[in-house]
This record gives C-alpha cells, sequence and structure tokens, in this order.
C-alpha cells in the first residue's frame, strides 16, 4: 500500500462493487453469526440467580456492561461475574448460586447503588421488595419437615420470616396421630435471597430452591374466579340462564305442589294440584 | 517479503541515538499498558481499591466513573437509557480519547495491543506470508454490523465476543475459557492475517478512531524534507497508510498525520534516524518543507518491507 496505488486512476466501478458485495455479504454473515452467538448465550440456567434489582434478562442483557463494581461492593462475596464455558449466564454478568452464598439482603443494597447504569434498578431501595427469584419445595420426598419431622431451618433463618415462608399444618396419614408442618413460600413476599436454599439440612442438593420467578411461577388463567375470595357471580353479563322456579307451568323437576321453603305442612296444600305422598315424613303434621 | 533487507528495523536510529531512546516510545507504552492493567489488579491481588471494575466500566477512588463509550452506544441502541453515572462515565472517557486521539487506547491502554503486537513481531520472525488482507473499508462495515446486531437483539453485542473484555476482565475477576479468544486473534494475526485483528476488524479500534477524528494530540513529519526513504518508520507502523500523505507531502500540504487510524504509537519517531517525525498538536502550523524533487527518485531497497 503506497502512494502509486492509492493515487491510481479512478476506481474500477465493477470492482467497487464486487469488493463492496463481498464486504457486505461477509459482515451479514458475520452478523449473523454474531447473532446466533448472541441468541445462544443468552439462555439463562434456572440456578444462576441476578443481583437484586435486575432488570428482566432481555433488558438485563442490553444494559449490563459487565463491569463486576456490583461484586466489588457486594460485602459477602456473594455475586460472580459468569466466566466464559461454564454453563453460566452470559460471560461476563453478575449472579449468584445460591446454595454457594445466598444474597444477605444488606439494608443498603450496597450492589444497587455501585450499578453505574441502571441493571440493577436504582428504584429498588427497600430490600424487603426484592424480586430475585422464589423459593420452591422442590423436594417433598426428601424434606424432613414434609416427612413429618420438625425441622423447619429454612423456615427459621428467612429474613422475611412467617410473610415469605409458613409452616403450614396438616395431618400426617402415615402415623395418623401427627402433624406435617409443610414449608410453603409465599411468592409475593419471598425475595429469592436464597437463604433457605443455603441452609437447608440436606447434605448436597437442597430440598427447597430458589429458581428464576419465569420458571417458578405459573400464571392462572385470566377468567379464573376464586369464588372464596371474590363474591361477585362467577360470569357477569355473558350467559342468562333460565330461572327455575318451583311451580306448576313449569319445567321444574319438582312436582306440582311440591316444595316450598317454610312452608308447613309438607307439600304446601295451597298449590294447585298438589298431591299427598303415600309416605309420611317423621316429624311432620299432616 | 523475499528480499529481506540487510539490517533490522531502526537500526540506523540505534546506532545514532542508542537503543534507549530508539525505544522510548515503545517502553513508554508498554509500560503504560502494564499501569492501566495492574492499577485494576491492585484490588483483586493485594486489596488496594483505589479502582473498580474493569475497562466496560470502573469507579475511581470512589469518585470518578469511567464507562467504555463504545458500550454505551451499543446500550443506547439496543434500548437502554444507563443511569447518570454510567453516561458521565461514557462522556468522561469520550472527551478525553477525542483530545488525545482516539486509537491512544488501542496502543496505550488495550490489553490485547500487545497480544497482536507478539503476533506481530513473531510473524516477522517467522518471514510469513501477509495473508489475507481485507479491503480498508472493512473495518467500518464491522462496526456498523456490531451496531445492527445490538439494535437487533436487544443486547450489548460486542461484549459476548469482545476479546479485550474477555481478557481485561478475565484476568481481574477469573478467566474461564475467555483465553480461547485471545488465542483465537494471536493465530488469527500470525497464520491468518498479517496486523489483521487490531488493522482490519476491531470494531472497539475503529470506534475509537472515530472518536479521535478530530483530535488534538498527533504526529507530525514535519521535518520530512529529511527523509531518506529508509522506509523504517512504514516498517514499524501498525497503520502504515497513515503516513504516507504526510510524509510525501509537498510544501503547501500538512505534515501533520491526520489519518483516524493512526494510533498515536509514537513508533515512528523512535525509529527514524533523521529525526522526521515528532508529536505536536493539530494546529501546529510550523512550515515543512516537501522533499521536492527528490520524493520521485527510486525508493532505497528497504521500501519492500513495506509492501
Ligand atoms: S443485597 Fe447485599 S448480599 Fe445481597 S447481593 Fe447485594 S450486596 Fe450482596
Ligand atoms: S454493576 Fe451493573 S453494569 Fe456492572 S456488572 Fe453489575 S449489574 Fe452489570
Ligand atoms: S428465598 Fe427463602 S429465605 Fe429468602 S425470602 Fe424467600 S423463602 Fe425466605
Ligand atoms: S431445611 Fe430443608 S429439610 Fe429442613 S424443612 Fe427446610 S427444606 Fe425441609
Ligand atoms: S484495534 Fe481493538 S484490539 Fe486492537 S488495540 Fe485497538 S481496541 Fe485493542
Amino acid at each position: 500500500m503506497s502512494a502509486t496505488t492509492r493515487k491510481s486512476k479512478p476506481m474500477d466501478r465493477r470492482r467497487f462493487l464486487q469488493d463492496s458485495a463481498r464486504g457486505i455479504a461477509g459482515c451479514t454473515v458475520a452478523g449473523m453469526a454474531l447473532s446466533q452467538f448472541v441468541t445462544d448465550a443468552r439462555a439463562l440456567p434456572a440456578q444462576a440467580i441476578r443481583p437484586p434489582g435486575a432488570l428482566d434478562e432481555g433488558d438485563f442483557l442490553a444494559s449490563c456492561i459487565r463491569c463486576g463494581l456490583c461484586v466489588r461492593d457486594c460485602p459477602y462475596d456473594t455475586l460472580k461475574l459468569a466466566e466464559l464455558g461454564y454453563d453460566g449466564p452470559a460471560t461476563g454478568t453478575p449472579y449468584f448460586i445460591a446454595r454457594d452464598i445466598p444474597c444477605e439482603m444488606c439494608d443498603d443494597i450496597p450492589c444497587v447503588v455501585a450499578c453505574p447504569t441502571g441493571a440493577l434498578d436504582h428504584s429498588l431501595t427497600n430490600i424487603d421488595e426484592a424480586d430475585m427469584g422464589v423459593a420452591v419445595l422442590i423436594d417433598e420426598e426428601a424434606c424432613l419437615n414434609a416427612l413429618g419431622l420438625r425441622c423447619d431451618v429454612c423456615y427459621r433463618v428467612c429474613p422475611v420470616i412467617d410473610e415469605a415462608i409458613t409452616l403450614e399444618r396438616s395431618h400426617n396419614e402415615r402415623s395418623g396421630a401427627h402433624a406435617i408442618f409443610m414449608p410453603t413460600v409465599h411468592a409475593d413476599k419471598c425475595t429469592g435471597c436464597g437463604k433457605c436454599e443455603k441452609s437447608c439440612v440436606l447434605p448436597e442438593e437442597s430440598a427447597i430452591k430458589v429458581l428464576p420467578r419465569r420458571i417458578a411461577l405459573a400464571q392462572s388463567a385470566e377468567h379464573y374466579k376464586l369464588g372464596w375470595e371474590d363474591q361477585n357471580p362467577l360470569v357477569d353479563d355473558l350467559i342468562d340462564l333460565p330461572d327455575r322456579l318451583p311451580g306448576p307451568g313449569t319445567d321444574n323437576l319438582v312436582a306440582p305442589g311440591g316444595y316450598l321453603p317454610g312452608a308447613e305442612p309438607l307439600p304446601d296444600p295451597s298449590m294447585e294440584g298438589g298431591f299427598k305422598p303415600s309416605f309420611k315424613l317423621p316429624g311432620v303434621s299432616q | 517479503m523475499s528480499s529481506k533487507t540487510k539490517h533490522p528495523t531502526g537500526q540506523e536510529a540505534i546506532e545514532k541515538f542508542g537503543w534507549l531512546r530508539a525505544h522510548r516510545f515503545l517502553l513508554l507504552r508498554r509500560a503504560a499498558q502494564f499501569f492501566f492493567l495492574g492499577i485494576f489488579l491492585l484490588g483483586p491481588w493485594f486489596g488496594i481499591w483505589w479502582v473498580k471494575g474493569n475497562l466496560s466500566g470502573s469507579l475511581t477512588f470512589d469518585v470518578l466513573p469511567l464507562t467504555d463509550p463504545f458500550i454505551t452506544v451499543q446500550s443506547l441502541v439496543a434500548g437502554h437509557w444507563p443511569e447518570l453515572t454510567g453516561l458521565i462515565g461514557a462522556v468522561i472517557v469520550g472527551v478525553v480519547y477525542a483530545l488525545i486521539g482516539g486509537r491512544v487506547y488501542c496502543s496505550w491502554v488495550c490489553p490485547i495491543n500487545p497480544v497482536t503486537d507478539a503476533a506481530h513481531y513473531l510473524h516477522d520472525k517467522l518471514d510469513l506470508q501477509k495473508g489475507w488482507q481485507p479491503k480498508s473499508g472493512t473495518r467500518y462495515w464491522v462496526l456498523a454490523m456490531v451496531v445492527a446486531v445490538s439494535a437487533l437483539t436487544g443486547t450489548i453485542a460486542w461484549e459476548f465476543v469482545n476479546p479485550i473484555s474477555m481478557l481485561h476482565r478475565g484476568l481481574i475477576f477469573g478467566v474461564g475459557f475467555a483465553w480461547a479468544f485471545v488465542v483465537a486473534v494471536f493465530l488469527f494475526d500470525l497464520f491468518v492475517s498479517r496486523r489483521g485483528w487490531c488493522g482490519h476488524l476491531c470494531p472497539v479500534g475503529t470506534f475509537y478512531g472515530l472518536l479521535g477524528t478530530k483530535s488534538v494530540l498527533r504526529v507530525s513529519a514535519q521535518n520530512r524534507a529529511a527523509c531518506d526513504d529508509c522506509m523504517d518508520c512504514f516498517a514499524v507502523c501498525p497503520e502504515m497508510q497513515v503516513i504516507t500523505p504526510a510524509l510525501r507531502g509537498q510544501d503547501g500540504d500538512t505534515p501533520l498525520i491526520l489519518a483516524p487510524d493512526c494510533t498515536n504509537c509514537g513508533r515512528c519517531i523512535d525509529v527514524c534516524a533523521q529525526d522526521v517525525f515528532h508529536f505536536t498538536h493539530r494546529f501546529d502550523a510550523t512550515p515543512a518543507p516537501g522533499r521536492g524533487a527528490r520524493s520521485r527518485t527510486q525508493p532505497a531497497t528497504g521500501a519492500s518491507r513495506a509492501a
């Protein structure tokens, strides 16, 4: 590349187009490869929990610059930056494994304060509102409480005890004489700190595990109503079933002269077309 | 490349000025690279937390935030508006490099630079073919591609593969298999394409180059009339195309190396026995006569090295 070639005759048009086409094609292929790589690398393993206040995974990868300042300011060494190739989250992004070191739910949330980009949302100022994941009693066959013993450890360590996790009492069918105190997590209060997972007394895996909300929680269908919480009619304004009133001339199943609430004697003799039963109801005078 | 010349690049300058002076900017550069890596390692290795973070984003003495402006741009096109701290950091870094030359990042800070320099050194020693040489505009296409992928996938796309952050973050936070990317760059430069990565592809260098288009600090070939065509400057320059307009310019042409590709590494200053080059600012209007008729004479034998 010297002065002579640079100043050469006006660039041959066809050559120029060919070169440009080649450049664009090369970059398109490289771009597709990069997109594919990015898409693959985006998959977040279930055990990797993002720090408090982390945006949704999609937004997180648009905002976290992987600087590790959150990692540095975590006083408990909870957070790590993902290293490439260990099946972790996207390389260089912060996460923690609750069974190793859980989040201690610092009152001043230093990790969020340290984040220069807002990948950890600065509007989170009360750590009890953190939403890192949700604990799930994942192995009910191994959990000691579920077996009818009184371990209670996960319940005892919970920083939001009696709100995020409760012990629900039920009858122990096996012994027939005891109770089962089932550790039960309430997703709206659980912060996903992972202290329960960390302290589960079982040797290797914990019976209770923090999972990202996207995995742990199901959504109830939109039109479901819990009749015991919501006293309104089951379905409003949708269908109006014919009202079936007892009485003659209707096609109801109650025989003419049938039951009238409160009527005495039974059946109500005032009704037309009534009939008398061939049996006597005990305690009813006729 | 077959006619490797009789004396190694810069030999004349070494004989004339001594080894140290003929390598001063190289040594300073290595010291700077070492410093910018070392200062980040003080914390994790010795517990001295003057600087936290890495080249993507950092906090110095708990007051000075710095953020990589290229990453910030990707974040913006991916649809995230960063917190003020991050934005201020990016502006500070952007302004500094806009003043001192964007690619000062390449030659004085970037930890990949020693890697590609080593690859080039070995390439030279082994006398290998220069290999694939992409067109000069390729780096801009790569940059555009990265920005496009960031926008399309809604992620900071280059950070999934960027060998610079892989290496820098790897050394500070634990490396995993990120070594693979660094080794890949080394092998690419060694066997596939001479000076291929930093010279033709890396979008970070390209971005910083654009950032420094109007930078104040520049190298000038002010003493160009003294040039004796030894071609040593072309041989050491990682972006040799930037030298020609300045060095070969006529009386009226500026002797300043204004091309944004110039990394301000100062190696041309080091190796020139005629003291043609020096650092100055872009408003330096000291007259610099060209070489007149002599520029049309037969180039010296060393020219083949720069081809
Ligand atoms: S809240 Fe405290 S313990 Fe939890 S991740 Fe943040 S800094 Fe670490
Ligand atoms: S501090 Fe924020 S931007 Fe930096 S690694 Fe942590 S979450 Fe990402
Ligand atoms: S993760 Fe466990 S310990 Fe933490 S809030 Fe939820 S239930 Fe409690
Ligand atoms: S600590 Fe483990 S075994 Fe004990 S009650 Fe909790 S989940 Fe069950
Ligand atoms: S071109 Fe890229 S890899 Fe090379 S020195 Fe510059 S920033 Fe670093």
